[in-house]
């Protein structure tokens, strides 16, 4: 469904910690008035980006709210004027090589869009350029629901047209294969029409499967090579971008305007209306969904995400960050989980698994406490897509088990280490 | 919106399969089986099979609920072992002999290790087993069908095996011979074999290669008719319902080859060394001590994964 732009929330709480590493900085002083495109926040540290304001307003307080993970993180909050007014200040960045391309790759305040978060400035800012063979650019969008990056794929073609001749003209890129699910062939069309005369674009349909747009699922997919344990994509000659990161990277540098909102599909079996909403980021999920016909049923369990790996969220007043790809929302029986059963190892966790791990095991393991087991059975490599969980007869929290386990392998890794340290250094006194 | 949200680890869809579907699904694919049973051997079949399905429950159900546990009867998993086990019985099976064995079966095999998915053999199996060293005779006093032709009207084909004709074929599809209620007739355990393997309850390897590997091994072994060999006594009935039991067969697929691969040998070693007897039984049982090397040896390789040190 073509998006819909959402009218000017009245205040947006714009987190500090809407990527991996550290958070930004606050660069605003509660009554400052902001305008849209104006930073608010510098980058913490390399690895880590700057936020801007999405709407124009003043700033009403700097507070704490609860992040995803449980603890606590800065937001900026602004109430708006309504005028979504823009920046004075907006220009086009310069860009003339690669570094430069970076650093305004950098400055865009754009992050793996797909869920992660990463900034893309680190992934993009490589130290040898002849060791990037492939980018791929991500637009499997595997979760059920979810139809935020379908929608760049068929609004956005010039964006990504652009996209494509940066990371031809800066990062010499000399393929570039975009992975979209075969059930999307309105998209694979436009993008093979868009594409057809540039040799170096290949425009790849992959079979509709969950987790197909995990990255190192993507990469084998793509290219049919394997990221290596401990290794990153680039060490398997590929960067992989999420269709909205790329388009997101060239609207900031053919505007200057940066990451300011998102397209976030809202849905679940409590909404009434569901759409594909444009809404600036720090929105909280609770406007969204009254701009989606508010509940037709009692809400029970709000999303950040698609349902295989999304986020539960305590509270519907929390916002959209810039990963935030989807909300939803669903009704009591949706919300319930079936009760877990005796695991009869019936072996489906194995087979469904797309990382060749053996979750049953992996729990027993877990259960016994079984470090150096866990070490072995490699729970370190699970990348948590829910697989397994969905698919287990048994209804097997195996997902939780998963996480739980990694803390116990980092223990016993911990407890090597040390033990090794303490080895080397007594040989060394002898 | 005022009530509060329910917060869960992802993911938070499941899939609609379930133990007690995956259980009813066995259990359908039993009724052919079933029915064979009752029309060949009468209404004593029927009461075998009731009977050691309903003890079989009220084993797990007593133990439980003498032990204060969850009471877990309705995932159907000791209607399963009771059912498999009575159609592991001769038509003239005294009925509380084989409530022994539903007893053994269900709490020594099964709950005195956990319950279900702890034991590490399949509870029918051993209960056919302890039944047939306790009662050996009535274990082995094979009902035939009254309508059975001659050549197959004495005892088990497996017995007269040597003197049997392809022209014997026929009647050997049917079940037309001696044998336990559940296991004469071949076509009925391949419609539920088929049934099973459509549903994606079980994958057709285990039958497959156990099948193939008896027959490779009985005809290495000098059998004069490896292929009758197949459709007489137990062999089908044990690929495709007993050695298939998730708990105690492998998890991989090549776990799976090894596992029926020697299902298959040691049936065809006991039957051309020693008495024909349980041979897929013994053959069964002893694979499944092995299941938890077979998935040690087979484990899936971390996409990606460096060794372990």
């Amino acid at each position: 469904m073509a998006p819909v732009r959402l009218p000017p929330p009245e205040t947006v709480v714009i987190p500090m910690s809407m990527h991996i590493g550290a958070p930004a900085v606050p660069a605003v002083k509660v009554g400052d008035t902001v305008k849209v495109g104006q930073l608010i926040a510098e980058a913490g540290g390399f690895v880590s980006s700057p936020v801007y304001a999405s709407v124009s307003g003043k700033v009403k307080k700097i507070d704490e709210i609860p992040a995803s993970n449980g603890r606590k993180m800065k937001a900026v909050v602004i109430a708006s004027d309504g005028l979504m007014e823009p920046w004075e200040g907006i220009a086009r960045p310069e860009v003339k090589d690669f570094e430069s391309f970076v650093a305004a790759v950098r400055s865009s305040g754009v992050v793996g869009l797909g869920g992660a978060g990463f900034p893309t400035a680190v992934k993009l800012g490589v130290k040898d350029l002849s060791k990037v063979e492939a980018f791929i650019i991500n637009g499997a969008e595997c979760e059920p629901y979810v139809t935020s990056d379908t929608r760049t794929m068929l609004d956005r073609l010039d964006d990504l047209k652009d996209g494509v001749a940066l990371l031809e003209k800066y990062m010499e890129a000399k393929r570039i294969i975009f992975g979209v699910e075969a059930n999307k062939p309105r998209c694979i069309e436009a993008l093979r029409s868009a594409f057809s005369s540039d040799s170096r674009v290949e425009i790849n349909a992959l079979p509709p499967m969950y987790p197909q747009g995990g990255e190192k699922v993507l990469i084998y997919n793509t290219t049919g090579r394997i990221v290596p344990e401990g290794k990153l994509p680039l060490d398997a000659g590929a960067i992989v971008l999420n269709v909205t990161t790329l388009a997101s990277i060239a609207r900031y540098i053919n505007t200057g305007m940066p990451l300011v909102e998102k397209v976030v599909t809202v849905d679940g079996s409590a909404v009434a209306e569901p759409k594909n909403v444009i809404a600036p980021i720090g929105t909280p999920a609770r406007a969204l969904f009254e701009f989606c016909g508010g509940f037709k049923e009692e809400p029970c369990k709000v999303l950040y995400g698609g349902p295989m790996m999304g986020i539960a969220m305590p509270d519907a007043d929390l916002p959209i960050m810039k990963n935030t790809n989807a909300v939803l929302a669903l009704n009591e029986a949706d919300s319930r989980l079936p009760k877990p059963t005796a695991c009869i190892r019936c072996g489906t966790c194995v087979d469904v698994c797309p990382l060749g791990l053996m979750p049953t095991l992996i729990e027993d393991a877990y259960e016994r406490g079984d470090g150096q087991r866990l070490k072995e059975l490699k729970v370190n490599l699970c990348m948590e897509c829910g697989s397994c969980a969905y698919a287990c007869p048994a209804k097997r929290p195996l997902v939780q088990v998963h996480k739980l386990a990694k803390g116990i392998l980092n223990v016993y890794n911990a407890k090597l280490k040390a033990e090794a340290e303490k080895k080397a250094a007594k040989e060394a006194a002898k | 919106m005022n009530g509060l949200l329910t917060v869960t680890p992802s993911p938070h869809i499941r899939s609609p399969r379930t133990t007690r579907s995956i259980m009813r699904d066995v259990l359908i694919a039993l009724i052919p089986v079933v029915i064979v049973a009752v029309v060949y051997f009468g209404w004593r079949a029927l009461l075998l099979i009731c009977v050691s399905g309903a003890v079989s429950c009220l084993c797990e159900f007593i133990w439980e609920k003498a032990f204060k546990k969850d009471i877990t009867i309705s995932d159907l998993s000791s209607v399963v072992t009771g059912v498999i086990l009575a159609l592991n019985m001769p038509a003239g099976m005294p009925v509380w002999e084989l409530i022994f064995g539903d007893i053994c079966a269900v709490i020594v095999v099964k709950m005195l290790f956990g319950g279900l998915g702890r034991n590490f053999v399949n509870p029918a199996l051993a209960g056919r087993i302890i039944l047939f060293v306790s009662f050996t005779a009535d274990m082995t006093n094979y009902t035939v069908p009254s309508f059975a032709p001659d050549a197959l009207s004495s005892a088990t084909p497996l017995a007269l095996e040597g003197s049997l004709t392809w022209a014997d074929f026929p009647s050997l599809l049917l079940g037309l011979h001696g044998g336990v209620i559940g296991e004469v007739c071949s076509l009925a355990i391949i419609a539920g074999c088929v049934y099973l393997c459509v549903r994606g309850v079980i994958k057709p390897i285990i039958p497959a290669c156990f099948v193939g590997a008896e027959l490779l091994f009985s005809w290495l072994f000098g059998a004069a008719n490896p292929v009758l060999g197949v459709f007489s006594g137990g062999l089908l009935f044990g690929a495709v319902f007993m050695a298939t039991d998730y708990v105690t067969s492998p998890l991989t697929n090549w776990g799976k080859v090894i596992f029926g691969v020697g299902c298959g040998f040691l049936t065809a070693a006991m039957r051309a060394f020693a008495g024909s007897n349980g041979a897929v039984s013994f053959a069964i049982l002893i694979m499944n001590l092995l299941v938890p090397y077979i998935n040690d040896i087979t484990r899936r390789k971390a996409f990606g994964g460096v060794k372990a040190k």
